[in-house]
């Protein structure tokens, strides 16, 4: 006897059916789809604008199928404010990299925090900078080599900077987490955790994000499964997964 | 209709409420502070936007975002907080959405001082940021203009899907002057098609200044130039001051020119022809309307709060036609209404004496 059939993935309506221009391994089409599998979970793309940012993933418009906006490098947050102050009804998200949200845009990303900014920040860090082609983050940890720190990031040049655990110390933010999409059950707790924050603006609960610890092969200079394994080994350590600022579970 | 008695900064507050306003964005910097204070204590009350930003970058990217939104947003500052805005100027007119900036002027360069100039007219009238684009420049020389040109923009940058800047200084901004509150012209909202509003019964939108495929950003780049041809043919505006019959024609704009506005007058007491043209618009530069005036002028006076930048349009517009006598200033400094009449007199009696040597030698 053969089980009636079931139903147990279907690509989410709220992605294109583009093919992206993403390297073989690279996280960002992972995170595109759980974006766009959130969005699906709550029924909001016909109200949602994204932001996106400068760096590989500036062409997130053609993959995920919302309204979009463009914003100078690092400026998503201010973007996504001006669109949320003008537009509260909309559900607002900026979708940067760690470039672009902790070196260039750090202030931009610190202050909508400490506004409690009605907004959900997807950020994507992968310790490098890829559409540049591989030079210093600001996520970059001590020994990572790359075109900018060609002998390994040195003492001098600063520890990386650790995102969640910065914002995690302000009062405002409803949700801050840190996750990873290194395995099926990493994803999961991904997407759940997007899920969170995306909820906390629907709920009108103020500023959440979700930093997504995410592969970089070409740029850190490994096969993909090698690439995949590293975040375990080596940037967890850095960059501890868990969630940072709950504002429901202290009111609780 | 009565008249209120407000400064510069205060009338541009009223004209961004009158012209329907809904989202201001800024950062505090001397000397337009009153605008600043005067959105956060009128707007909120209105059930619209005020924020103040965390940097000029931020104020003028929100900007941006409200303005993708659809609708109407502004900022200003000034003249350092203007240099970082340019970034986003820049994405505002390569993603063609309306915003309207106003920058009341302050000496420099770098943080220079917080006495009113006019050294940002290059940086206004040419783009100011990366990439090939201008912006609609209007240029108040009064209280009642700061009002009146403030509703003009939000209309311009509709129209044209374009920023616009309002070209002030710490002067216009600070002084009081009796003020008729009028209300914008009646015309017909221009609809925002291509707002972001959520893509509900529609395609997404992607609102961007990005375009990688070299063909498209070069066909992007012909629809911009098209659009500025079109605003070079419809929106020159200018002042012509007694020009008709003037033999010295000054040519200013904004505070630079209601000194010479007065410096006319005084000649014309004298019996002395003499006329003013002040742009109002300076980009687009009122190319046609500078030639008009110096129908019968035989000497024209460019003077501006800087070091020569408006004096290159008008060599532009007027190249060998007339000697062209310059006076600049900065720093704070200004010239005297005595310094001008005496200039205009002595420039007057000049071409008196070559034209009555010219006759002799005939």
């Amino acid at each position: 006897m053969i089980a009636t059939e079931k139903k147990v993935f279907t690509r989410s309506p709220v992605l294109t059916p583009n093919i992206t221009h993403y390297c073989p391994g690279c996280g960002h089409g992972i995170v595109h789809r759980l974006v766009a599998e959130a969005i699906e979970h709550y029924g909001i793309r016909e109200r949602t604008v994204c932001v996106a940012p400068v760096g590989c993933s500036v062409l997130a418009y053609k993959y995920i199928d919302i309204d979009m906006s463009e914003a100078a490098h690092g400026r998503a947050p201010a973007v996504a404010t001006g669109i949320k102050r003008a537009r509260p009804d909309l559900f607002v998200m900026t979708y940067q990299g760690d470039g672009d949200l902790a070196a260039i845009g750090t202030a931009e990303i610190v202050h909508a925090a400490n506004r409690g900014e009605n907004i959900s920040a997807i950020f994507v860090n992968n310790a490098v900078y890829g559409m540049t082609g591989g030079q210093m983050a600001p996520t970059t940890i001590l020994g990572q080599k790359t075109t900018t720190t060609p002998t390994g990031r040195a003492a001098n040049e600063g520890p990386p900077i650790k995102v969640c655990e910065m914002l995690g110390t302000m009062d405002a933010p409803s949700y801050i987490a840190r996750v990873t999409v290194d395995k099926p059950a990493a994803v999961r707790k991904a997407k759940q955790a997007i899920i969170t924050a995306f909820g906390r603006q629907l709920d009108n609960k103020g500023f959440s994000l979700v930093e997504v610890l995410s592969p970089c092969p070409t740029y850190w200079r490994l096969p993909p499964v090698k690439a995949v394994k590293r975040i375990e080994e080596w940037m967890v350590h850095t960059f501890p997964l868990g969630v940072y600022k709950d504002k429901e579970a202290e009111n609780a | 209709m009565t008249k209120v008695l407000m400064s510069g900064n205060d009338a541009v507050v009223e004209g961004a409420i009158r012209a329907g306003l809904d989202c201001y964005f800024g950062y505090p910097i001397t000397p337009q502070n009153e605008i600043i204070a005067g959105m956060a204590a009128r707007l909120p009350p209105l059930g619209r936007v005020f924020l103040q930003s965390e940097s000029e970058l931020a104020a003028i990217s929100m900007v941006h975002g409200a303005a993708a939104a659809g609708k109407r947003a502004m900022t200003t500052s000034s003249s350092p907080g203007v240099s970082l805005m340019q970034e986003g100027i820049s994405y505002l007119a390569g993603s063609r959405l309306p915003a309207v900036i106003v920058n009341i002027q302050r000496g420099g360069p770098g943080l220079g001082n917080i006495a009113p100039a006019q050294g940002d007219y290059f940086q206004a009238t040419r783009g100011g940021g990366n990439g090939d684009y201008r912006t609609i420049v209007l240029a108040p020389d009064s209280a009642q203009e700061m009002l009146d040109f403030t509703f003009e923009a939000f209309d311009l940058a509709d129209q044209y899907r374009s920023p616009v800047l309002v070209l002030s200084d710490g002067r216009l901004g600070q002084m009081m002057e009796p003020v008729e509150l009028r209300d914008p012209p009646a015309r017909k909202r221009v609809e925002k098609p291509w707002a972001l509003t959520g893509a509900k019964g529609r395609d997404a939108f992607f609102i961007c200044s990005l375009r990688l495929p070299v063909p498209e950003l070069a066909e992007h780049n012909r629809v911009l130039q098209k659009v500025y041809r079109e605003i070079e043919r419809r929106e020159p505006r200018a002042e012509a001051y007694r020009t008709d019959d003037a033999l010295l024609v000054f040519t200013a704009y904004g505070a630079s020119a209601r000194l010479c506005r007065e410096a006319v007058d005084l000649l014309r007491d004298e019996g002395l022809k003499a006329g003013l043209l002040r742009p109002i618009t300076l980009w687009p530069f009122p190319h046609k309307k500078l030639l008009a005036s110096l129908k019968k002028a035989k000497t024209l006076v460019v003077t501006e709060l800087s070091y020569g930048q408006m004096l290159d349009d008008v060599r532009l517009a007027v190249a060998e036609r007339v000697p062209i006598e310059f006076l600049g200033y900065a720093g704070g400094e200004a010239p005297s209404i005595k310094e001008l009449v005496a200039l205009g007199r002595k420039l007057l009696k000049k071409s008196r004496r070559k034209n009555a040597s010219k006759g002799k030698r005939r």
